[in-house]
């Protein structure tokens, strides 16, 4: 028993809340940090401020507008949600797709891939106070969304698939811009590579942060990049090949440790490993058709599941005959990554938590505020999202001034 | 080991439980079990035979709740789909699969929330999407769902 006007405390803990809007993420989430001095002890995850109904405003169109409506599920995502979307169509009726079509939707899908990894490690550098890691990875970016400005005629949300095909062809010109720009690219990927990866701060910094173990990923299911750092070699691409890659040759990245770092890597290699498959599919791509014409859906239900950046997204699609589908289910990959930070934040520092919510690459959480509630006092100390930043990057700092003796 | 494979080691181990198996092709497996299998058959599919669970999808029907939860087979490719009937369609119930497997956290609170389906014993069967004075007891994927009518707005003319 506590004399009084002392507090017991043992049984102080602080809620954090982050979240759930934030003007510079395009998805706002909310999580709920309960923190013992500077460590988080448990964490709540509250979802739902941008659910916008797609599944059941999907069921309410015809198959083409479902295809339109799924693009908009994510603006990095949006060639992934199609193809997956439109596999689910072609399993239901047995659909063949011409040749010449499953290797532009690779296309579409693998720069995708680079620049959703690209996107990604810039956010990441900016947490971690790495603003020229920022800077390069964004300006790199471009170069991608240069290419799918010219082929598709769009930046993002590229309205290239369809049911039984893809809706543009690739001319021999956009096939020579592709490979001209990816020329540029790759040594820029290189240089960041080893920028990266051979920082001794930054090892310092993320490696043992945030460790995901195996089990852990493969109780919740974990995809993508999450699971592969946890060394579990997963990839729908080569487990159950579609649009062209059963027909190309490519690495799996794994790696063992589940750190942070370990995402990093996955993630810079599958950059690499992309450009690659790029080079490939326009060597290799046949002549043909790239649209199979199809008429009507018939009836029965389907699956489509691709790898997108972030990991698995599974379409499941039923028909009943009529032209739009009586239930359409949509699960991205962040849906089964998200609840693996009860495994990977609790234990772990407020400084670190930010950068281990990012490296599941989420759409990324919203650092709105933070308000630290003491209970029992009913004092309430708002932080920004810059306090968190800042935290994070003061960690940096320290870490620098160890490894590098000055903090320069 | 092939998605054949465990097809047969399933029904060596349900035999008559296994009420319809369709392969639509090597890749997509269908089968129907009865309600009170579903956590058998998770620890079959999910822990013995290390399928990674999916995600599950309910459909409302007109003569019940179809559930259908969906495993993948990653290094054989083949995704096995278990189809669950709900057939009281005013008290629709099943067991729970988070206390097993907390990947079905989410995914068993969505359903809830969406179409009412009680899943039993499940840990934190809290909201998930909808907003937190959403009414209780209305279901927006239900088929008798009748969307709130948008208040009419006052025009004022000048």
């Amino acid at each position: 028993m506590n004399p009084p006007n002392q507090p017991d405390f043992k049984a102080l803990k602080s809620m954090i809340p982050i979240g759930p809007y934030h003007p510079l993420q395009e998805e706002p989430e909310f999580y709920k940090l309960v923190i013992d001095g500077e460590k988080v002890v448990d964490i709540d995850v509250r979802i739902g401020w941008n659910h916008r109904g797609i599944e059941k405003l999907s069921e309410s169109k015809h198959f083409d507008q479902s295809i339109f409506i799924v693009e908009r599920i994510c603006g990095i995502c949006s060639s992934s949600h199609p193809i997956a979307c439109v596999q689910a169509v072609e399993d239901i009726g047995g659909i063949e797709v011409p040749e010449r079509a499953l290797y532009l939707r690779t296309v579409t899908q693998e720069l995708e891939r680079i620049h959703s990894h690209l996107l990604w490690l810039g956010l990441a550098g900016h947490f971690l106070g790495y603003n020229t890691v920022f800077m390069w990875a964004w300006k790199y970016r471009e170069l991608i969304c240069d290419i799918m400005e010219a082929v598709t005629g769009n930046r993002q949300n590229y309205a290239m698939m369809k049911v039984g095909g893809v809706r543009r062809d690739l001319t021999p010109d956009q096939s020579a811009l592709i490979l001209k720009k990816l020329d540029e690219l790759l040594p820029k990927v290189e240089m960041l590579k080893g920028a990266v990866l051979d920082d001794p701060v930054l090892q310092a910094r993320l490696k043992g942060v945030g460790i995901l173990k195996k089990e852990d990923a493969l109780e919740y299911s974990a995809l993508g990049p999450t699971s592969r750092a946890s060394g579990i070699p997963a990839d729908v691409r080569r487990d159950h090949p579609y649009a062209a890659y059963g027909r190309l040759k490519f690495n799996v990245i794994t790696q063992e440790e589940g750190d942070v770092f370990a995402r990093l890597v996955v993630r810079v290699l599958e950059i690499v490993e992309s450009i690659e498959i790029l080079r490939q599919c326009i060597k290799d791509m046949p002549k043909g058709p790239i649209d199979a014409n199809v008429k009507d859906v018939p009836e029965g239900e389907g699956i489509g599941h691709v790898e997108a950046p972030r990991g698995e997204c599974f379409h499941y699609i039923r028909s009943d005959g009529t032209n739009s589908p009586v239930r359409h289910k949509v699960r991205a990959p962040t849906y089964m990554n998200f609840p693996t930070f009860k495994s990977t934040v609790v234990g772990q520092t407020v400084s670190d938590a930010t950068i281990i919510l990012a490296a599941i690459d989420p759409c990324y959480c919203c650092t709105e505020r933070l308000t630290v509630v003491r209970a029992g006092k009913r004092k309430e100390v708002a932080l920004t999202a810059e306090d968190l930043i800042r935290l994070c990057r003061e960690k940096t700092k320290k870490i620098k001034e160890k490894v590098t003796g000055n903090g320069i | 080991m092939t998605g054949s494979e465990i097809l047969s080691k399933m029904r060596e181990r349900f035999g008559g439980r296994l009420k319809e198996v369709s392969e639509k092709s090597p890749k997509r497996i269908y089968v129907t079990i009865d309600r009170a299998d579903i956590r058998e058959m998770t620890q079959f599919l999910h822990f013995d035979m290390g399928c990674r669970f999916n995600i599950a999808s309910a459909v409302d029907t007109d003569k019940a709740f179809e559930i259908l939860y969906h495993f993948t087979k990653d290094d054989a490719g083949v995704v096995f789909s278990v189809r669950v009937f709900l057939t009281d369609k005013n008290k629709p119930e099943i067991d729970a699969l988070t206390p097993m497997m907390r990947g079905a956290e989410w995914i068993e609170r969505e359903i809830h929330e969406l179409f009412g389906v009680t899943f039993t014993g499940h840990p934190n069967p809290e909201r998930l999407l909808l907003p937190d004075d959403w009414p209780d007891g209305v279901y927006p994927l239900r088929r008798d769902f009748v969307p709130p009518k948008r208040d009419d707005r006052e025009v004022k003319k000048s």
